[in-house]
C-alpha cells in the first residue's frame, strides 16, 4: 500500500542528510483522480454557455486553431474565468487546511476566527457608507478581513491551548460582527442593502484576465513560504509538546502559518466576495477521500479547486438565470458533506 | 451559589422595573404602579408601559432564558464548549421556514409564522440528530458536523429565495437582526407554552448530563440511557431555539456565552449550570434592550446588536482566564 521515496540531496550539501518523502498509493490515487476531475470539469465549463460551444471548438480554440468568434469566448470570455475560479478555490482550500491543522479543529477556518465576518464588515461599509466601486469593496473587504483576523490573534493571547482560544475568541469577534453586519443592513435603503447582499453571496461573475493576472501572482508568492512551513505544520499537528521536542519555533510558525492561512482567503474574498465553506469542507472531504487524518496541503487545495469550480458551473447554468458562486458553495458544500457523514454512518 | 442566585435575582427584579420604566419616555414609579393597578387607556404612559414595555420585558424574559438554555444543553450534551444552537442548525432552521413562509408562502405577521420557524427548528434538529446518529451513536463531532452541514444547505437556498424577492428580503433583514421591539403580547403568548415546556425538560435533564460527562462507556455503564437523554434534549433545544428565534429573530450569541459564565461560576455541575444559565442569560437580554435604547438616542439599537457587543469582550475574556473549563 505504501510506497516509499527516498531522494538524496545533491552532492555537496550535507552529508548524510536524506530528504524522505512518504506518499501512500491511495493519496496519489486521489490526486490524479481529482486532478482528472479538474480537468474535466474546466473543459465542460469552456464549453457550456450561451452560444454553444462543442469539446471540439474548445480543443481547437486552446490549441490555437479556432478562429474568430468561438476563439473569443472561449479564450477570452471563458478561459480566464475557470483558471481565476479553479485558483481561488485552491486558494480557500490550502487557507482551510492551513487552520484546521493549527486548530486542530474540523472546525476551524478562516471563516470561523473571523475573518469572514470582518470582510463582510469591510465591504458593508464601504459599499453603505461610501458607495464604493469593485476595487474599494474589494480593499474593503480585505482591511476588515485582515484587521478582525489579527484582532482575534492579538486577543487569543500566545501561551497554552492556542487553537481552542482561538477559535472561541473568532467566534466571538464574528458573532459581534455578524449582528452589527445584520443591522447595517436593516439600516440602508432596500436597493443599496440588496447590492451588498449580492456582493456578500460571492458572485464570480464578469471577472476576466484583468483580475486572474494579479491573483496568480500573489497565489504563487503565497505558495513560496508554504511549501516551507508544511513540514513544521504537521509536526505542530501531533501536539505542542511534540512540535517542542524536535525543534519547532512555534510561535513564529503559527503566526507565518496564520498570516499565510489569512491572505490566501483574502485573496478569494477580495477577488469574488465572500465563498464559504470551500474552506471549511474542502480539507474534510480531502481528509475522507484519502482515508487518512493528515492530509497535507496538495490535496486540500485540488480538492477546493474541484469543488469552486463545480459549484461554480452549476450556479451558472443548473437553474436557468445566473446565481451567485457564494450560495452555490454552500449548498452543494453542505450536501455532499452531509452525504459523507451519512455514507460514513451506513458502513 | 446561593449568593449568585441572590445577587442575580435582585439584579432580574431590578431590570425588569428599569425596563419598564425607562426608554424614550420615562415612567415615574408611580405611573408605572397605576399602569397595572388602574390601567387607563387614555393615558399616553399607560400604553406605552402596557403595549411596548411589558411585552418587550416578558420577550426577554422568555426568550433570554430560552436562548441561554439551549446553548447549555447543546454544550454538555455534545461536550463542545464551542456548540450553540446557531451551530446545531437550530436557528438555521428556524430562519430558513420563516423565509419560506415570508418569501414563498406571502405570511407577513410574526404570530402566523412562529409555526414555521418552530416546524423549522424541530426539522433542522431531528435531521441533525438523524444524519448525525447515523453511525450508531451521536458522537459529538459528527452532531456539529451535521449541524454546520445542514445549516449551510438551508442558509444557501435561503439567501438564494431572498436574494431572487426584494420584498421578502427587505421585511427578513428587519426580522434577521433580532430585537425584542415591536412585538405584541400575542407574540409572547404564542411562545411561551413551548419556551416554558423547554426549560422544564432541560431541567429534567440536568442530573443525567452530569452522568453523561463522564463518557458514553462510563455513563451506560452506571446506567444511563443514552440515547433517551439525546432526545430529551434535542426536543427541549427545538423548543427553546424555535420559539425563541421565531419571536425575536436569531440572537445566538446568548447561548454560545452564558452557559461560559454560568461555569465559572458554579463549576461544571448541570444542575446548577443551567439554572444559573437561565438566569444569566434573562438578565443579560434586559440589559441589553435597556442599553439599547439609550446607546445612540434618540434611535435605537436592536438587543441582539447590544448582547453581541456586550458578549464578545466578556467571551474573549472567559477564554482567556485560566479557570475557564474546557468541560
Amino acid at each position: 500500500m505504501k510506497t516509499l521515496i527516498h531522494r538524496s540531496p545533491a552532492r555537496g550539501s550535507n552529508a548524510g542528510q536524506k530528504v524522505s518523502f512518504r506518499i501512500r498509493a491511495r493519496t496519489l490515487a486521489v490526486c490524479l483522480a481529482l486532478a482528472a476531475l479538474l480537468i474535466a470539469l474546466a473543459f465542460f465549463s469552456l464549453a457550456a454557455g450561451r452560444f454553444d460551444t462543442g469539446m471540439a471548438d474548445v480543443f481547437n480554440a486552446l490549441s490555437g486553431q479556432a478562429a474568430g468568434k468561438t476563439r473569443m469566448i472561449v479564450l477570452e470570455w471563458r478561459l480566464p474565468r475557470t483558471l481565476l475560479v479553479a485558483l481561488l478555490g485552491a486558494a480557500l482550500g490550502l487557507g482551510g487546511a492551513i487552520f484546521q491543522s493549527l486548530t486542530r479543529n474540523p472546525l476551524g477556518s478562516p471563516d470561523i476566527i473571523g475573518f469572514a465576518a470582518g470582510s463582510h464588515t469591510g465591504a458593508l461599509v464601504v459599499l453603505l457608507l461610501f458607495s464604493g466601486g469593485y476595487y474599494a469593496t474589494a480593499f474593503g473587504a480585505l482591511g476588515g478581513g485582515i484587521v478582525t483576523a489579527a484582532l482575534v490573534y492579538v486577543l487569543a493571547g500566545t501561551t497554552g491551548q492556542q487553537g481552542f482560544r482561538l477559535i472561541v475568541v473568532g467566534i466571538g469577534i464574528s458573532a459581534m460582527l455578524s449582528a452589527f453586519n445584520a443591522w447595517m443592513i436593516r439600516k440602508a435603503d432596500l436597493e443599496m442593502a440588496m447590492g451588498a447582499a449580492f456582493w456578500a453571496a460571492g458572485s464570480l461573475n464578469g471577472l476576466g484576465f484583468e483580475q486572474l493576472r494579479p491573483a496568480v501572482m500573489l497565489f504563487c508568492l503565497l505558495c513560496l513560504p508554504l511549501a516551507a512551513l508544511a513540514r513544521p505544520m504537521r509536526q505542530m499537528e501531533l501536539g505542542d509538546d511534540v512540535a517542542l521536542a524536535s525543534g519547532v519555533a512555534q510561535r513564529r510558525t503559527r503566526g507565518l502559518l496564520m498570516l499565510l492561512g489569512v491572505a490566501l482567503t483574502a485573496l478569494a474574498t477580495a477577488t469574488a466576495g465572500p465563498i464559504s465553506f470551500i474552506a471549511l469542507c474542502a480539507p474534510q472531504i480531502a481528509r475522507r477521500l484519502v482515508g487518512a487524518s493528515g492530509v497535507g496541503l496538495f490535496t486540500p487545495a485540488l480538492t477546493g479547486a474541484v469543488l469552486l469550480v463545480l459549484a461554480d458551473t452549476a450556479a451558472q447554468h443548473a437553474f436557468g438565470r445566473q446565481l451567485p458562486v457564494g450560495i452555490m458553495t454552500i449548498s452543494v458544500g453542505g450536501l455532499y458533506l452531509l452525504w459523507l457523514l451519512i455514507r460514513e454512518g451506513r458502513r | 451559589m446561593p449568593l449568585a442566585l441572590a445577587v442575580l435575582g435582585l439584579l432580574f427584579v431590578a431590570l425588569s422595573i428599569a425596563s419598564l420604566r425607562l426608554g424614550a419616555r420615562p415612567v415615574a414609579f408611580s405611573t408605572l404602579r397605576d399602569a397595572f393597578l388602574h390601567y387607563d387607556p387614555g393615558m399616553t404612559d399607560h400604553i406605552v408601559v402596557r403595549q411596548y414595555r411589558l411585552p418587550r420585558t416578558i420577550l426577554c424574559l422568555l426568550c433570554g432564558a430560552a436562548f441561554g438554555t439551549a446553548g447549555a444543553l447543546i454544550q454538555a450534551s455534545t461536550r463542545n464548549p464551542l456548540a450553540d444552537p446557531g451551530i446545531l442548525g437550530v436557528n438555521a432552521g428556524a430562519a430558513f421556514a420563516v423565509i419560506l413562509a415570508v418569501g414563498v408562502l406571502s405570511f407577513g405577521s410574526i404570530t402566523a409564522y412562529v409555526w414555521f420557524a418552530l416546524a423549522g427548528a424541530a426539522m433542522a434538529g431531528l435531521l441533525v440528530y438523524m444524519i448525525g446518529a447515523s453511525a450508531g451513536g451521536a458522537t459529538p463531532a459528527r452532531l456539529l458536523l451535521s449541524g454546520v452541514a445542514i445549516s449551510a444547505v438551508l442558509g444557501g437556498i435561503g439567501s438564494s429565495v431572498t436574494l431572487l424577492d426584494p420584498q421578502a428580503f427587505d421585511s427578513l433583514r428587519h426580522w434577521q437582526v433580532g430585537t425584542v421591539a415591536g412585538r405584541n403580547l400575542a407574540v409572547a403568548a404564542t411562545v411561551a407554552p413551548f419556551i416554558v415546556a423547554g426549560l422544564l425538560l432541560a431541567l429534567i435533564a440536568a442530573p443525567a448530563l452530569n452522568t453523561a460527562a463522564l463518557g458514553d462507556d462510563t455513563a451506560r455503564a452506571l446506567g444511563l440511557n443514552l440515547s433517551r437523554l439525546r432526545i430529551i434534549v434535542i426536543v427541549s433545544v427545538t423548543l427553546l431555539a424555535g420559539a425563541a428565534t421565531a419571536a425575536t429573530g436569531p440572537i445566538s450569541f446568548i447561548g454560545l456565552m452564558m452557559p461560559y459564565a454560568a461555569r465559572w461560576i458554579a463549576g461544571s455541575d448541570q444542575r446548577k449550570v443551567i439554572p444559573l444559565t437561565m438566569l444569566c442569560s434573562v438578565n443579560l437580554l434586559l440589559a441589553a434592550d435597556i442599553a439599547g435604547r439609550f446607546l445612540i438616542y434618540p434611535d435605537e439599537l436592536d438587543a441582539g446588536i447590544v448582547v453581541a457587543f456586550l458578549g464578545a469582550p466578556v467571551l474573549v475574556m472567559l477564554a482567556r482566564s485560566a479557570r475557564t473549563k474546557a468541560l
